[in-house]
This record gives C-alpha cells, sequence and structure tokens, in this order.
C-alpha cells in the first residue's frame, strides 16, 4: 500500500501537450506511472508518442475518464488557465487532481478551492505549485525524481520539492512508502494534517518525516494534530531561520508577517507536540535512522 | 507587493471608495503649491510602507502653506524603521467623530477570505486583537460568493457599528471587496475608516498588498514598483527573471528551489557560529533548470555584491542533473572570467553526482573548492568568508 497514489491509479495530464506536460509525462512513463491520456480540447483524437508508447488525447477530463477509467490528473496547464482547468478536474469527479503549475494568482486557488468545498470534497486536490506525489516503485505523479529512492516504510510530507529529493536521497538506504509535496503556496488542498492522516491510517507507513517553512501556521496546526492523533514517530524539520520579516523566500506562501509564521515558532510547537526536529537535513535523516533501526 | 497609502487611495477611489481628496510630493516645494491648491489645513504624512509613522514624526498638521512646506521639509529623507522617506502625501486635515477599522484579507488556515472589522479603529489592530477580542469581528468570505450589499450588513452587523451610518459603511464595504477583487490583493486595510461630524463615511487610510503571481493579468501594476526604493542588487536580480533577496552577511549563497536554499541558509548560519559569526548574505533560488546562462547571472550578482566573501553554490540534481550544474559552474566562471575573485565552496547531490564532481575536478577552477555534504561545504563557505580570503 501507499497513501493517495499506488500502482493501480490511471493517470491523465492536463496540458500533456506543452513543453512541461511532454518532459514530465515523459519522465512519468519512464518511472512506471501507469498514464492513460492526456487532455487537449485543440487536439483532442490525437495520439502522442513517447518512446513508443502511443497515448491518446481527449478534449475534456469527463471524457478521458469515461474512456480509460481515469482516477488522477497531473496539471501542468500555465497560471492563466490553471483555474478552470482545476474546476473542470473537480466537475467531472476525479479522485486525484495534482497541480504542479507554479505562480497561480492566490484568488484563482481560492476559487477552486470554494468550488471543491461546495461540491463536496469529491476530489483531492494536491497543491499547487507542488512537484508531486511519488510511491516508490509503483507510481510517479509529478515531478519528482523517480531515481532517488526505492520503496520503503518512510512516509514523507513536504512544502517544498528540492527538500523532498534531499530527504529522500538522504534516507535512501531505507526507502519511502508515499513522498507528498504539499507545495508552497499560501492556499493548498491537501495539508500536512491531510497527509499525516493518511500516514497514519497506512499499514505500510511505519514512521513519517514532515517538512515545513516559514508562512502561515501549518505547522502548528499539524503539531496541534500530531497530538492528538498521530501515534507512527514523526520527525519533523523546518527551513527558514534566517528569513526576515516581510520578505518572500522564492514560494509566494514563504513569508514573515509581523511576528507570526516563523521558523522558531513552528519548531517550538513541534517539539511541544513529542515531534524530534532535526536543525538540519542531515540531522533530522539521522533522527529518522534512528528510529528506523529502533523499530527494526 | 505593498503599496504606499497614495497608491492604494488611488485605487480605492478608483472603485468608488470615498476618500479625501490630495497629492503626493516629492520636495517641500511642491508640498507647498499642493496645500496652496487645497486652501486650508492639511496633513501632510510620510509615504513610507511600515507602520508607526505618526510616533516617528512622519505625520504632521500644517495649518498653512508655509508651514506646510517646513512640515515636509522635516519628514522628507527622515528614517523610519529602514525606510527612508522620499515622498509625503498631502491631504486636508479632516474633523473626525469616529474612527473605525476594516480589513479584507486572506485567511490562509481556512483557505478562504476574511473580512475584519472593528468599531475600535485608529489604533493597532494587533494590540485591539490580544486586549480585546471581542472588539474585533471576523467574518468569513466565500472566495466564490465574494461580499454583496447582504453580507456587507452582515460584517457591519457582527462589528455592531452604529445604527445611523450601517449603510453607509456597508456601502463602502462592498466598494472595498471589488477593489479587492479586481486588483487581485491579499490585504485591503482601512485604518481609520472615520465617520465624519456629517455622518459621512471616508477611508483616512489604506494599505494594500498586491498578489505578485496575479501581476500576468495587471500590466499597470508594473507602474506602481518604486524603483528607487529597491536594493540595486535585488533590482537587477529581477530583471534578470532571478528569485533574489538581500541580506546582511558575507557568505553568498545560490542554490536551487526555494525550501533547500532557506534551509542552506540556516545551515550558513549555524557554521557561522563557529567562524567569527558571519551570516549568509542574500536569499537565491536559481530553479529547477540550472542552465549555465542563469548560473552565470546569479554568480553575477552575488560576486558584485560588495560584502560578500565567500560563496556557497548548494545543488541538489533532480530534473537538471549534476553533470549540467557543473557544466554551467564551469562556464559561468569562463563568462565572468576575472571578474569572478571570490571562492566557491560547492556541493552536489542527486541525480548524475559523480559525472558532476569529476567535471569540477576537471575544470580544476583555483577558486572552487568541492564538498561532499551540505553541513561540511556550509562549514568550509563559512570559515573562508570568516577569513576574508
Amino acid at each position: 500500500m501507499a497513501i493517495f497514489l499506488t500502482k493501480n491509479s490511471k493517470v491523465i495530464v492536463q496540458g500533456m501537450t506543452g513543453s512541461e506536460g511532454m518532459k514530465h509525462t515523459k519522465r512519468m512513463l519512464a518511472s512506471g506511472t501507469n498514464i492513460v491520456g492526456g487532455v487537449n480540447p485543440r487536439k483532442a483524437g490525437q495520439k502522442v508518442d513517447f518512446d513508443g508508447i502511443e497515448v491518446p488525447v481527449f478534449g475534456t477530463v469527463a471524457e478521458a475518464m469515461e474512456t480509460t477509467g481515469a482516477d488522477v490528473t497531473v496539471i501542468f496547464v500555465p497560471p492563466a488557465f490553471a483555474k478552470s482547468a482545476v474546476i473542470e478536474a473537480i466537475d467531472a469527479g476525479i479522485g486525484l487532481a495534482v497541480v504542479i503549475t507554479e505562480g497561480i494568482p492566490v484568488h484563482d486557488s481560492a476559487a477552486f478551492w470554494a468550488h471543491a468545498v461546495a461540491t463536496g470534497n469529491k476530489t483531492r486536490i494536491i497543491g499547487p505549485n507542488c512537484p508531486g506525489v511519488i510511491s516508490p516503485g509503483q507510481s510517479n505523479a509529478g515531478i519528482i525524481p523517480a531515481n532517488i529512492t526505492g520503496p520503503g516504510k518512510i512516509g514523507l510530507v513536504s512544502k517544498s520539492g528540492t527538500l523532498t529529493y534531499q530527504m529522500m536521497y538522504e534516507l535512501r538506504d531505507f526507502g519511502f512508502s508515499t513522498c507528498v509535496g504539499i507545495g508552497g503556496d499560501p492556499v493548498i488542498g491537501t495539508t500536512h494534517i491531510d497527509a499525516l492522516q493518511a500516514f497514519q491510517d497506512d499499514p505500510d507507513t511505519a514512521a513519517i518525516v514532515m517538512i515545513g517553512e516559514i508562512g502561515g501556521d501549518a505547522e502548528e496546526r499539524a503539531a496541534a494534530y500530531i497530538t492528538e492523533h498521530i501515534t507512527k514517530p514523526v520527525v519533523g524539520y523546518v527551513a527558514g531561520f534566517t528569513a526576515p520579516e516581510g520578505k518572500t523566500m522564492g514560494h509566494a506562501g514563504a513569508i514573515v508577517s509581523g511576528s507570526s509564521g516563523t521558523a522558531a515558532a513552528k519548531k517550538e510547537a513541534l517539539e511541544a507536540a513529542g515531534v524530534k526536529v532535526g536543525k538540519t537535513p542531515s540531522e533530522t535523516a539521522e533522527l529518522m535512522r534512528e528510529i528506523m533501526r529502533s523499530l527494526g | 507587493m505593498d503599496l504606499y497609502e497614495y497608491q492604494a487611495k488611488d485605487l480605492f477611489a478608483a472603485h468608488g471608495v470615498p476618500v479625501l481628496p490630495g497629492s503626493v510630493a516629492d520636495n517641500p516645494a511642491d508640498a507647498r503649491a499642493i496645500a496652496e491648491q487645497l486652501g486650508q489645513t492639511v496633513v501632510v504624512k510620510a509615504q513610507v510602507k511600515t507602520g508607526g509613522r505618526g510616533k516617528a514624526g512622519g505625520v504632521k498638521l500644517a495649518e498653512n502653506p508655509d508651514e506646510t512646506q517646513t512640515k515636509a521639509n522635516a519628514i522628507l529623507g527622515l528614517d523610519i524603521k529602514g525606510h527612508v522617506v522620499r515622498r509625503v502625501l498631502v491631504t486636508p486635515a479632516s474633523d473626525i467623530a469616529e474612527e473605525y477599522y476594516f480589513s479584507f484579507l486572506l485567511d490562509r488556515a481556512n483557505r478562504t477570505f476574511l473580512a475584519m472589522a472593528s468599531v475600535e479603529g485608529g489604533m493597532d489592530i494587533e494590540e485591539v486583537a490580544a486586549t480585546k477580542p471581542e472588539a474585533l469581528a471576523k467574518v468569513p468570505v466565500d472566495a466564490i460568493k465574494g461580499v454583496d450589499e447582504a453580507k456587507a450588513k452582515e460584517i457591519v452587523e457582527a462589528a455592531n457599528f452604529p445604527a445611523e451610518v450601517r449603510d453607509q459603511v456597508a456601502e463602502v464595504i462592498v466598494k472595498l471587496w471589488e477593489t479587492f477583487v479586481a486588483e487581485d490583493a491579499t490585504l485591503v486595510e482601512v485604518n481609520p475608516l472615520v465617520r465624519d461630524p456629517q455622518d459621512k463615511i471616508i477611508a483616512l487610510d489604506g494599505k494594500v498588498t498586491l498578489d505578485d503571481n496575479a501581476a500576468f493579468r495587471h500590466p499597470e501594476h508594473a507602474d506602481l514598483v518604486d524603483i528607487q526604493a529597491e536594493d540595486p542588487l535585488e533590482a537587477k536580480a529581477k530583471a534578470k527573471g532571478l528569485n533574489y533577496v538581500k541580506l546582511d552577511g558575507q557568505v553568498g549563497i545560490i542554490g536551487n528551489g526555494a525550501g533547500l536554499v532557506m534551509s542552506t541558509l540556516d545551515v550558513v548560519a549555524y557554521a557561522g557560529e563557529r567562524h567569527n559569526g558571519v551570516k549568509p548574505a542574500n536569499f537565491l533560488d536559481i530553479g529547477g533548470g540550472a542552465s549555465a546562462e542563469v548560473m552565470a547571472n546569479g554568480l553575477d550578482i552575488i560576486l558584485n555584491d560588495p560584502d560578500v566573501r565567500s560563496v556557497f553554490v548548494n545543488v541538489f540534481g533532480g530534473i537538471t542533473a549534476c553533470d549540467a550544474v557543473a557544466n554551467g559552474i564551469v562556464k559561468a566562471l569562463e563568462i565572468l572570467g576575472d571578474e569572478a575573485t571570490k571562492p566557491l565552496v560547492v556541493r552536489l547531490d542527486g541525480n548524475n553526482v559523480e559525472e558532476g564532481r569529476r567535471i569540477l575536478a576537471d575544470a580544476n577552477h583555483p577558486l572552487v573548492t568541492v564538498v561532499d555534504t551540505m553541513d561540511n561545504a556550509a562549514d568550509k563557505a563559512a570559515e573562508l568568508a570568516a577569513a576574508g580570503v
């Protein structure tokens, strides 16, 4: 097992025929993902050849789902069109929408989230501005390099893409059940809490690494949730202790506003919840290694 | 992007939110001319993107044009919490019966918008929230349904505005929402929102933050950028499409991915504790596709920072493999030639790392040291910066 994405997942790609979509569809196929279609109304009916694998293009998400039984969509469409792409996926009732696109206006993200809520939250949204989700050895939906690590029993949830890769690399001797990049935007679909609960419920996940960064209070809320609901060991890491107040640090959501959103406050909240927090990525990996050894 | 008060009020006026007339001046003579035109007692207000202007002497009353000139002269050039005053807003002094607070903002935790309103305005709203939370009404706003007259009345009632002005306040709230949506703002704040003796509601001050991600549908917002006030290195980086923030340390940082770069700054700061207290000099994320050109642009910015004494290039090869990054570094140093004078510590990990390290070893550039791990590389970079090589 794994969370959100398994070897049985049937994946379509919205924006497959664009340059990013083409590049990453090829990579996803190479890592074993079952890609069953692309979506582009202007190229419906065509087939795209990826090194010998022919992937059909459909006009709409609904049509792709009906024909292929797809249950996951990965969205690469440019920021200006992302809102309608996500709303289309929600209206088609797909189970999981992974929104890779960076630079979506927050009014658009808030609107598609409100639409998801208003229609009963049938679609899990991961992202936007995220690297996606990978269950090593099973399936890869997004842009996470598939060759960093193999399958194992650690679950990983992170706001940051490259820190996800770094942590996967540091702990490649143990491997991962699923790694989820939830994204660095101020408004995101799946949160740390959602992933923590899914890992808690997943029999193949033994321990969880949680990576946060400055901005908002998602880590503090996750800490409170861990105290109440999570019994598996959790190790944490928070980036941005040296970030100045009022400056956006790369990710649209990574900003300390006044006294809120600081790394220190997040670390303190996690530690109060019994989470061991590493000072650096390598120290965090070492903390996880100790836990995995003790679990046998 | 945060706006100046006068820019915020211009947007308010464009969307029908009542504001007082007035103009902005960057010298005392122009301030005098504005006061002459207004022909009444005025307020001279420092235009800076920070709070506490009044306490810092940045807001002064002036009864006539001469006094306006004197007051503007005193305020222009003031340093308010590190922000130098380059412009003043000259606006009529108003009679105030009551002061309120109002804002629309993004509620990250609930992934929606929030209206905040209080009849106890004019003071620091965070203080009101802390000391008298019952005086601050917080009403969630659905991103799709928005704020119509009925919703505005709900907000006005929740905040307990006086009955005589509820309709007027509700009308202003609807227009503030229009501003919030039409301009793609993440914050619209009016403090104070005032009631004058004739029961007219006026936005006396304004604070607006615009969403940089929405710039593609607001070409007109480019004119609101104050290039003069930007750090010159930050402005240069922005022009080259780089994600750069200037800090006050000595170790230049380049990395790929926002999270990894933030983490790199922290690790360098820890290492600095062992090396004379040196700190990171900047944040620079060159993103996933670290081509030679992007690497050269990044190195160019950092090597031109006079505070930088060593550079730490920290890359995890994901989509862009380490050999491509290594080639980028080698080519970047070729492009820069004699301009590159500061030592570079490079840490590569991930995809094709052996090949990447081999390329750097073969190039054997005298300024480049390759170190295996992020922690050791940070230590080396801090050591070099402390030595001031």
